[in-house]
């Protein structure tokens, strides 16, 4: 780089006044606009030369998209532009989703997070996202908004490839909505970094577990991994077994085993493909032991 | 590409400036307003330098655009003392030598800032959280640390 401080390439800031006129503005300039929300993202890019937007469309004032709400019957809706900071200090959260609060809480600083939001770490389809594996496993719905009306996206089905996402030319999310949580569910995020806080994942494993009369374990689990394939994965074979075999520090073992041999990690600045993958095998284990032990308290 | 006419509150008063689109609020206060105690150091929002504190909340401002500042209330380095007395946290850092070569001091002193703003005796553990994204290559942090914490003590 010659720039030791590069300012940001030139663009167009762009504030719609509403959804559909934001919509079409991006259909219009598909290709050479981006809805823009923290910009945390976005800005690095632009500055790195990765992207080449010419225009950014500012959504994050746009009526319902900051807000977060929660009823028990329909569960979480967390507005798009909602910062991390609102998810981490919103009471609703705290108490029924406290895993996604974790998750957020190891991005970055403070002060990025009071710009940085949950669904744009999504749009970023990032294999490395913090707060991904905890909105798969709480088997997280986008709502979009498009040129056409408005659509839902299981997130399931969201991620593509890395930065690729199942979104159409100007279309938007404008919320993630999370079911009520399982009853009696407890989470974990266990993320390897270079320093304890902060840095960008190694590798990360989300473990969820909650009491299942019908599972023949009498417990389910689900388990995400970060960093370690081309998209946030959700790992089913783990999950399989940890619901039929009576769970110990032997089955425990064996879901790690299944995570490890299901992830394709690749060797990057960050860390080599074979370390992460034992890395998935160490975290696994230990990241299901702890919500395994938590589940029995 | 367009200019932007934005109004905004530093410091307690009213400041007016021009900015095209992709200049970001670091941008504007250094090189519009004159107020240089912001610093660059990465402008990708990973060493703190420029933080500055938005409508309450502490920012990295070279991750916000100073178009969407329009009608926001910031508050730099250059408002932290009031009636020519420093802060309690620029004076704690004197005392401790939490200022060294200072390139990294206006953002700690902002983030801190924020942090007493909003929790006005947090542990250490909360300190080190609150800081984690001010990188400084002189003190070794701990005497930064220690300023904050005997801040919060004097307050």
């Amino acid at each position: 780089m010659t720039n030791a401080r590069p300012g940001l390439p030139e663009f167009d800031y762009i504030r719609p006044t509403g959804l559909d006129e934001a919509c079409r503005y991006l259909k219009e300039h598909a290709g050479q606009a981006r809805p823009f929300m923290g910009g945390t993202d976005t800005f690095v890019r632009l500055r790195d030369g990765v992207w080449h937007d010419t225009y950014l469309v500012d959504v994050k004032h746009l009526p319902g998209m900051r807000t977060i709400e929660f009823d028990a019957a329909q569960g979480l809706r967390l507005g798009a532009a909602a910062s991390m900071n609102q998810v981490i200090e919103d009471p609703a959260i705290a108490r029924h989703y406290p895993l996604l609060a974790e998750a957020a809480r190891s991005v970055a600083s403070f002060p990025l997070r009071t710009r940085a939001t949950v669904v744009g770490n999504l749009c970023n389809a990032s294999p490395a996202g913090d707060t991904t594996g905890a909105c798969l496993v709480f088997d997280g719905l986008l709502e979009v908004h498009g040129t056409g009306g408005g659509r839902s996206i299981p997130l399931r089905q969201f991620f593509l490839g890395p930065g690729k996402t199942a979104l159409a030319s100007g279309e938007i999310v404008t919320a993630l909505r999370l079911p009520p949580p399982p009853a009696g569910a407890f989470g974990h995020y266990l993320k390897l970094g270079r320093n304890a806080l902060s840095d960008l994942a190694i590798v990360g494993v989300t473990a969820l577990g909650y009491p299942d009369p019908s599972a023949g374990s009498g417990f389910r689990f689900r388990i995400a991994l970060a960093s370690v394939a081309p998209v946030p994965l959700l790992v089913e074979a783990a999950a399989e077994l940890l619901c039929r075999e009576p769970i110990n520090e032997s089955t425990i073992r064996a879901a790690a085993d299944a995570a490890m041999a299901a992830c394709n990690p690749i060797d990057d600045v960050r860390g080599g493909a074979e370390y992460r993958r034992r890395m998935v095998r160490n975290l696994v284990r230990q990241a299901v032991t702890e919500v395994w032990q938590r589940l029995q308290c | 590409m367009a200019q932007h006419l934005i109004q905004m509150t530093v410091n307690g008063e009213p400041a007016v400036a021009a900015v095209p689109s992709q200049m970001t609020l670091m941008e504007c206060l250094r090189e519009r307003l004159g107020l240089t105690g912001t610093k660059c150091g990465c402008a990708a929002g990973e060493c703190g330098a420029c933080t500055v504190i938005l409508d309450g909340e502490p920012v990295n401002s070279c991750m916000v655009l100073a178009v969407e500042c329009e009608g926001a209330s910031v508050r730099t380095v250059e408002g932290l003392s009031r009636s020519g007395k420093l802060d309690p946290l620029q004076a704690a850092m004197i005392t401790t030598g939490g200022v060294q070569c200072g390139f990294c001091t206006p953002g700690v002193l902002m983030t801190a800032r924020a942090l007493l703003d909003r929790n006005p005796h947090p542990t250490d553990a909360e300190i080190r959280e609150a800081l984690v994204g001010n990188l400084c290559r002189c003190t070794g942090y701990l005497p930064i640390l220690e300023a904050v914490r005997s801040a919060a003590t004097a307050s």
